[in-house]
């Protein structure tokens, strides 16, 4: 019971903040309750028994990104009121898509039977441990280019910033 | 033995593959001696081989090699010897040789010498094959063979547009004949289910006379014979024809193409003999084709014209023989005929080659002085193909015009009418080209000499055989042999028992007739000695109005005009409009709409590329919607 | 550690980030400045991540969790380069909307 009311309570933290992002003015505002957002999804992430994947969400996302995002804003001074949103037609056509495919999703999900149970359900699944073992067995690979990856977006996102020719 | 008749088209197709390929290396002299030099060997094979077939039993059939086996359909590709086919090989080799010899004197100073030669010898490997042939199908690749060297040959000189045009004309109106000759070969092989001459010739003679397929072959071969020899009302390409050069003429449109058509009915006669109708169409066909030919002859101003002209009387006259059942006679006039129009074509050649390439006869005149052998030649050939006695012709018309008074008196009248037609109009051409003085004009350059004696000899030679030809068939009424109809006895064999309905003529009435004909050849030809040399008609141009009859035939009776307008105009009509409407309209119209289709797509298309980032995101978020609600719903 | 009872079922998960994911996809669509539609675009990546990690842990497979590590690779690598692209728009238009960026049309 209590594990169902922590879960109703960490969903509708959520979606408040994200829709506050959205409905938010100023940007700095919208950063903040974005992060807001990310604590919630790691409240979620630790009832579903991925404890480590928390807390690197909550390190790379909300310690990461997030602080980027702010860097951003600052440092642009791109606090500035967003004057002349977008029209009402193209705002209303825009809810409208978005709430169609919120029912489609829905309407696809409750139509299916999702033999999807938790008994038994291993606790032990997220620790550190178990995931290290099959993140360097069977997924060497992925995680090796991965380090590729991020080398390449350094170096992408060096050259894309430097002001003097390069 | 089956090396040596092989041998005899063979040598033919040798020399014109070494000239064809070796045209622009080998050096004149050799091609002087290659080109003649296979058709001599060829000669004197075929002189071997009725040597043995008179002296020792040949025997017929020399298979070469199992040709098309197919389902029920066995077609060997081989020879036949027998009387007809080895007096056709010598014909065609023979004159072939003296005309090819004359030929190195004509074609000189020509470029395409080498090229001559080798067309020549591909013409007489056709013939041969044609003539040797043991199934109609070998016939058939040396009939289209002909025609092929025929195009060949007459547009030699390709720089001259009209030329080409002639030759193209002979191709196709021969194309016609041919497309009816091959339906009769279809037609032979579903009625007797094989193409071999004995094979065929011993099953007809089972059928009886006048079935209707029997009926059906022999008018479609017959249409492939006029397409062939220039009959009504496939005739039209022959005076055109005359564009080729002389020797050319002489060759193949006087000796041996021409005469193929006649080869194959003889060769054929019983199928003939089956069928009277067919018959009865040839009979009254070759007559109008002799007469018709031979008043248009009498207007001609052109002097190889006009021997072109007598060629079609000619053939018509071989025609109406076979018709009434003289098949002997139609060969032996075949081979006199081959002899003294080669002769007068190649005559007539010596005298344009001395003036110069000049042809029109009212430019010619008093050549007797200057060119003394060449108007010899054509003297005795002028006579010959009057029908003076001893010459050849003589006897040969005088066999076909005894047997067409046993058939039908009618049919004796009118070729007795075509005969002095000839008289006349060959002694017009000997008169005007050679009496009287000269017309046309001099050049003080080159004066007027005799041919050189590379094309004299071959000259005398022909004369000699239109002397002497008629000792092969003299008739058993004047106290000959009749050689050649004892020779092509067997040949003809079955389609005489079958004709047996005519009644021979007596020794009395053969007399008679012969010194009829001879009595109207005199009276004609002393008629036109007075007119075109005491009196000089028609020398001049005349601008005065004719009648109208005289101008008719003297435009060829505007069949030329006529066919343009049934046939030519039409056909240029319809493809004229299948390139307007169909090829640019309709076929390029579809390809270049396809085209055009996808331009427009995409200028209209393009205006999506509004540039707006959130008009983009809005179409990709509709997008995932719809691609999840089809993946659901369907 | 904890053990969910089973009355949370993976449809409520799946609800919720269906409503998660459509929230960022109404926030891609809606907002002129640059930086808060890449905002929308991480929510919604989050919400997938959440999805990823709830079927790890209804289906006791670990694959689930180790597909979000590599996402959370992507996403942060994407987020660096999108934002030294913000930068360098703003450098040359000095503005974020995106309305600006309208030049690559017909």
């Amino acid at each position: 019971m209590f594990t169902r009311y922590l879960f109703i309570f960490l969903s509708i933290l959520a979606i408040y903040s994200a829709i506050m992002v959205l409905v938010s003015k100023k940007p700095i505002h919208s950063v903040l309750y974005l992060t807001l957002t990310f604590f919630a999804i790691a409240g979620h992430y630790v009832l579903l028994n991925a404890q480590f994947l928390a807390v690197v969400h909550i390190i790379v996302y909300a310690g990461a990104i997030m602080v980027l995002f702010l860097f951003t804003v600052m440092l642009l001074n791109l606090n500035k009121e967003e004057h002349s949103p977008k029209t009402i037609w193209v705002k209303a056509i825009a809810i409208i898509a978005g709430c169609l495919l919120g029912l489609v999703l829905i309407g696809v999900f409750k139509g299916y039977e999702i033999r999807a149970s938790a008994d038994p359900m291993i606790s032990q699944l997220g620790l550190v441990k178990n995931l290290g073992k099959i993140l360097y067995k069977d997924y060497l690979l992925p995680f090796e280019f991965s380090s590729i990856l991020f080398l390449t977006a350094m170096v992408g996102a060096i050259l894309l910033g430097k002001k003097e020719q390069i | 033995m089956t090396l040596l008749i092989t041998l005899i088209p063979l040598l033919p197709l040798l020399g014109f593959l070494i000239l064809g390929l070796g045209s622009r290396t080998v050096p004149k002299t050799w091609t002087a001696f290659i080109g003649p030099g296979t058709i001599l060997i060829s000669f004197i094979f075929s002189l071997i081989v009725i040597f043995n077939f008179h002296y020792f039993t040949l025997s017929p059939f020399h298979h070469l090699f199992s040709w098309i086996n197919f389902n029920g359909l066995s077609i060997s590709f081989g020879f036949l010897i027998d009387p007809l086919s080895i007096l056709m090989m010598l014909i065609v080799t023979g004159v072939g040789f003296i005309i090819h010899v004359y030929s190195i004197g004509y074609m000189k100073g020509d470029d395409g010498f080498n090229r001559f030669f080798s067309y020549m010898n591909l013409f007489i490997f056709f013939m041969l094959l044609l003539v040797m042939g043991a199934n109609y199908l070998v016939l058939f690749i040396g009939w289209e063979g002909v025609g092929l060297c025929s195009y060949l040959l007459i547009g030699f000189w390709f720089k001259n547009q009209d030329f080409n045009n002639a030759a193209k004309k002979a191709f196709i109106m021969n194309r016609i004949g041919d497309l009816g000759f091959l339906l009769g070969i279809f037609l032979i092989f579903t009625t007797f289910n094989t193409l071999n001459y004995p094979d065929i010739f011993s099953q007809a003679k089972n059928l009886p006379a006048g079935d209707g397929t029997i009926i059906a072959i022999t008018l479609l071969l017959l249409l492939g014979a006029f397409g062939k020899s220039a009959q009504i009302p496939l005739y039209t390409w022959l005076p055109d024809a005359m564009a080729g050069p002389t020797p050319v003429s002489a060759l193949i449109h006087a000796a041996t193409m021409v005469t193929a058509g006649v080869y194959m009915v003889a060769r054929s006669n019983i199928l003939y003999a089956l069928a009277p109708p067919t018959l009865a169409i040839m009979g009254i066909a070759g007559l109008l084709t002799s007469l018709f030919a031979a008043s248009i002859a009498i207007f001609q101003n052109d002097i190889k014209k006009i021997l072109a002209y007598s060629t079609i009387s000619q053939l018509g006259i071989m025609f109406t023989g076979l018709s009434v059942g003289a098949f002997t006679g139609a060969v032996f006039h075949l081979t006199t005929h081959a002899f003294f129009k080669a002769l007068l074509f190649l005559a007539a050649g010596s005298v344009i080659h001395a003036l110069g390439g000049e042809q029109d006869i009212r430019n010619m005149g008093g050549l007797k002085k200057t060119l003394p052998r060449t108007y010899g030649c054509f003297l005795i050939g002028a006579l010959t193909i009057a029908g003076i006695p001893p010459l050849a012709g003589f006897f040969s018309k005088d066999e076909i015009l005894v047997n067409a008074f046993a058939f039908n008196h009618v049919i004796w009248f009118f070729l007795f009418i075509a005969t002095l037609l000839t008289a006349f109009y060959m002694l017009r051409v000997l008169f005007l080209t050679f009496n009287g003085k000269f017309r046309g004009a001099a050049n003080p350059n080159d004066p007027l000499h005799e041919s050189p004696r590379i094309m004299i000899f071959p000259m005398i030679a022909l004369g000699l055989l239109s002397i002497l030809g008629g000792v092969i068939n003299l008739p058993e009424l004047s106290g000959g042999n009749a050689s050649l109809e004892k020779f092509l006895s067997p040949v003809f064999a079955a389609s005489k028992s079958i004709m047996q309905y005519k009644q021979p003529v007596s020794h009395s009435t053969g007399w008679i007739l012969t010194g009829i004909t001879l009595l109207g050849v005199l009276i004609i030809g002393y008629r036109a000695l007075i007119r075109y040399t005491v009196q000089q008609k028609g020398v001049f141009p005349d601008e005065t109005k004719k009648l109208f009859l005289v101008n008719l035939i003297s435009g060829k009776y505007y069949i030329d005009e006529l066919y343009d307008f049934l046939f030519v105009k039409p056909v240029l009509w319809l493809s004229g409009f299948l390139h307007r409407v169909v090829e640019i309209r309709l076929i390029d119209g579809i390809v270049n709409g396809f085209g055009n289709l996808v331009i427009r797509t995409g200028n209209t298309i393009r205006y999506l590329q509004t540039g707006n980032i959130g008009f983009y995101l809005l179409m990709m978020i509709l997008g995932i919607i719809l691609i999840l609600l089809f993946n659901v719903v369907i | 550690m904890i053990t969910l009872l089973p009355s949370i079922t993976i449809t409520d998960y799946l609800i919720f980030c269906s409503v998660l994911f459509c929230i960022g996809v109404i926030g891609v669509l809606i907002k002129r400045n640059v930086l808060t539609i890449l905002m929308s675009i991480e929510l919604m990546i989050n919400s997938i991540n959440l999805l990823l990690a709830a079927f790890s842990a209804y289906l006791n497979d670990p694959a689930g969790q180790i597909f979000v590590f590599f996402i959370m690779v992507v996403a942060a690598a994407e987020v660096a380069i999108g934002l030294a692209i913000v930068v360098l728009i703003y450098r040359t238009t000095h503005s974020i909307d995106i309305e600006v960026l309208n030049k690559l049309k017909w």
